[in-house]
């Protein structure tokens, strides 16, 4: 799961990923404690926040991504005044790519211990993870790495889950003191609970603090959601909101395109991830050759390949500025590439119709299935700017060379 | 011989009723596979035209396996049944389960995988996958038959399309089995279930392994080749231009003891002694050095 470059494999299997106070909302409903927060979008509401709550405050960047501490993407705040100076200095500041547009205010907590806590799905495994920490904080990956004896890992059975026994052996095996062994058991039961109820692969709450007097608190928390289940959780659509996204990504999800803008010159689209993501790289090697040509984009069109979706496809790539030539790598499994053929050609009369005209080598690759009827539709279709390669190594090539004379 | 299906093979359909089971069971049926029955809850006792011969349709996974010995069954219901499908043909004792459909929870398919080992009876491919193919013996699934025939390479991938680009660069040789194993996050049966079937089976010469970003699937299977697999392997990876994700939260980077990334996979498998390809083409050239 995370850990690595994961874009075309999460696009693959859709989920989401919640901000803080979204996870908050989960745990509370769920009955794990956590402390009261506001959502600010301004500094002024960050203010009457601070002034609602009053005392201490943190003022907190919601952006999906790690190290916002770090960053300085959080801040603690002694009074109204201050809590709106942080606000505003927190607000549009870029952590990783992920642009500040909202932030949680809560009450400064009291931190005796800080823990760490977690669920999530374990691939290799294939079934969940149960980890916890008495080390918890920021550098809990330092500690995972460097005394991994600090962190239990413990498996949990997907149908038997967590039930009393299974929280107390967890906390036992990560050595829990006995006064809040009890409450962290019963944390964990809970926490189990958004895995289960709310179909989330991930829920991780780092720190779970201990109050000087004695009380048990998720001061962060992240959950993942599986998008798949959707279907049966109407009330997570409002968490489909994505916090950055770029304009071409937002144009392709609005037409249900499976579509990645990377940073090269050549456009791709082709049937199936798998296949695409080897297209990038083929693209990526003969590019070598042409100084360094590199893919503008991941677009996989699936196995249907329709006219309106080729269609919809190339209009995205097409709009992107940074392209100049664009490769369609179809595989004819299922669906025919007379059909697919077809389909590139209704798309052109499509484009044409909206007004699009197409003015960029298109190379095309067409194999499998009826492969010979679908370029023989593509010749006499007689477009300029298509060019039929037969093989995908010679094609990347050919479209390289053409993105690099542009 | 080949892996998990062969002629002998008696295929059921289950959401056999619904348009992709209907299109698939005949595509099934073209392909010279045996597909002796179907089954949608509430449409027992219905039949549905395999294009050469009705094939009968049960209310139930038990009632169907009665009738006919079915032992391989092909899931195409939706998500939200998927389950219920899967537990009913591991309580009816079937060996091999393929589950095509896409889109299952994942919370869903480690219940039912769970259940399926704690029964201990039946392997399930996928789900998510385009499923298993023995050329000229069975098709379990919508793996295109024409693309290749039989032959003497076992095929292992999580990826449908290049599944059918790699049977396609190598159908000069064809293929003893070709077996996708589907992307989900948990799936039934890994890379290394299917090394150690092909290396298990007499009519496999050499083995491709295609895998891709994300997860350690291939570098488990990299050192279960070096400790276990004597027939020769080669591998493909793709991903490697693939852009940095984002990461959620610390659990993922420290569960995963890998990187996940294309190059680490590459590498993992090169030291293991597999040949890795840097194109599909180029992986298909490798396998021909050594069935020459």
């Amino acid at each position: 799961m995370v850990g690595g470059p994961d874009v075309p494999e999460s696009k693959v299997r859709p989920h989401v990923d919640l901000f803080e106070y979204q996870a908050k909302e989960l745990f509370a409903k769920h009955g794990v404690p956590v402390t009261a927060g506001t959502v600010a979008l301004t500094s002024g509401e960050a203010r009457a926040a601070a002034e609602e709550f009053g005392g201490m405050v943190v003022v907190k960047a919601q952006v999906k991504t790690g190290g916002r501490g770090k960053a300085g993407g959080v801040k603690l705040a002694d009074s109204p005044d201050d809590a709106e100076a942080k606000a505003a200095d927190i607000l549009g500041l870029d952590i990783k790519g992920h642009v500040v547009r909202r932030l949680l205010i809560t009450p400064a907590a009291d931190i005796e211990t800080e823990y760490y806590v977690s669920f999530l799905l374990d691939r290799a495994n294939r079934t969940y993870l149960a980890m916890a920490s008495v080390e918890g904080g920021i550098d809990i990956e330092e500690v995972a790495r460097t005394k991994p004896e600090a962190l239990a890992k413990v498996p949990v059975d997907a149908l038997t889950g967590v039930d009393e026994a299974k929280a107390k052996a967890i906390v036992a095996e990560a050595r829990f003191p006995a006064d809040v062994a009890d409450q962290v058991a019963d944390v964990l039961q809970h926490l189990w609970r958004v895995i289960v109820d709310e179909d989330a692969t991930l829920v991780e709450v780092n720190p779970l603090v201990k109050t000087p007097d004695g009380q048990i608190l998720a001061l962060d928390g992240k959950v993942t959601l599986d998008e798949n289940a959707a279907f049966r959780h109407a009330d997570h659509a409002e968490y489909a909101v994505e916090d950055e996204t770029d304009p071409l990504e937002a144009a392709a999800k609005a037409k249900d395109l499976n579509y990645v803008k990377l940073d090269g010159s050549v456009g791709i689209i082709g049937n199936g991830a798998g296949l695409v993501m080897s297209t990038l790289d083929v693209v990526a090697y003969a590019g070598e050759e042409f100084g360094g040509v590199k893919p503008a984009n991941f677009l996989d069109i699936g196995g249907g390949a329709s006219a309106e979706v080729m269609a919809n496809g190339l209009e995205i790539i097409l709009s992107d500025p940074q392209v100049k030539a664009v490769f369609v790598n179809v595989f004819g499994g299922i669906t025919s590439c007379d059909a697919v053929a077809n389909g590139i050609v209704q798309a052109f009369t499509m484009l044409a119709e909206r007004g699009d005209v197409v003015d960029l080598p298109i190379v095309c690759r067409l194999d499998g299935n009826n492969a010979a009827e679908g370029r023989r539709i593509l010749d006499e279709a007689e477009h300029d700017v298509v060019e039929l390669v037969d093989t995908m190594d010679a094609a990347a090539r050919r479209v390289a060379e053409l993105a690099a004379a542009k | 011989m080949s892996v998990w299906l062969n002629s002998n093979s008696r295929i059921l359909v289950q959401g056999i009723t619904g348009s992709e089971g209907t299109k698939h069971t005949r595509r099934m049926v073209a392909s010279g596979a045996s597909v002796v029955a179907g089954v949608t809850p509430g449409k027992g006792g219905q039949s549905v035209d395999g294009g050469s011969g009705d094939i009968p349709v049960f209310g139930s996974v038990a009632e169907a396996v009665d009738a006919t010995g079915a032992d391989v069954s092909v899931v195409f219901v939706p998500p939200r049944f998927a389950k219920a499908a899967v537990v009913e043909t591991v309580d009816a004792g079937i060996p091999l389960c393929v589950v095509i459909t896409e889109g299952i929870p994942v919370g869903d398919t480690a219940q039912f995988f769970q259940y399926a080992q704690n029964a201990g009876d039946t392997r399930i491919i996928g789900p998510n996958c385009p499923g298993i193919i023995s050329p000229g013996q069975s098709n379990a699934g919508i793996i295109p038959a024409d693309i290749t025939g039989p032959g003497p390479i076992g095929l292992v991938s999580k990826s449908g399309t290049l599944t059918y680009q790699m049977m396609y660069e190598l159908r000069d040789h064809g293929f003893s089995t070709g077996i996708g194993i589907g992307g989900d996050p948990v799936i039934g049966t890994t890379h290394i279930d299917a090394l150690a079937a092909f290396e298990a089976d007499p009519d496999t010469e050499a083995i491709v392994m295609i895998g891709e970003i994300g997860g350690d699937a291939e570098e488990r299977a990299a050192a279960y080749i070096a400790a276990n697999v004597t027939k020769p392997v080669v591998g493909y990876v793709a991903g490697f231009t693939a852009p940095e994700g984002k990461t959620m939260g610390h659990a993922g980077a420290i569960v995963s003891g890998s990187s996940g990334t294309a190059a680490a996979k590459a590498e993992a498998l090169e030291a293991a002694g597999v040949q890795v390809g840097k194109t599909p083409s180029a992986t298909a050239e490798l396998m021909r050095e050594i069935l020459r």
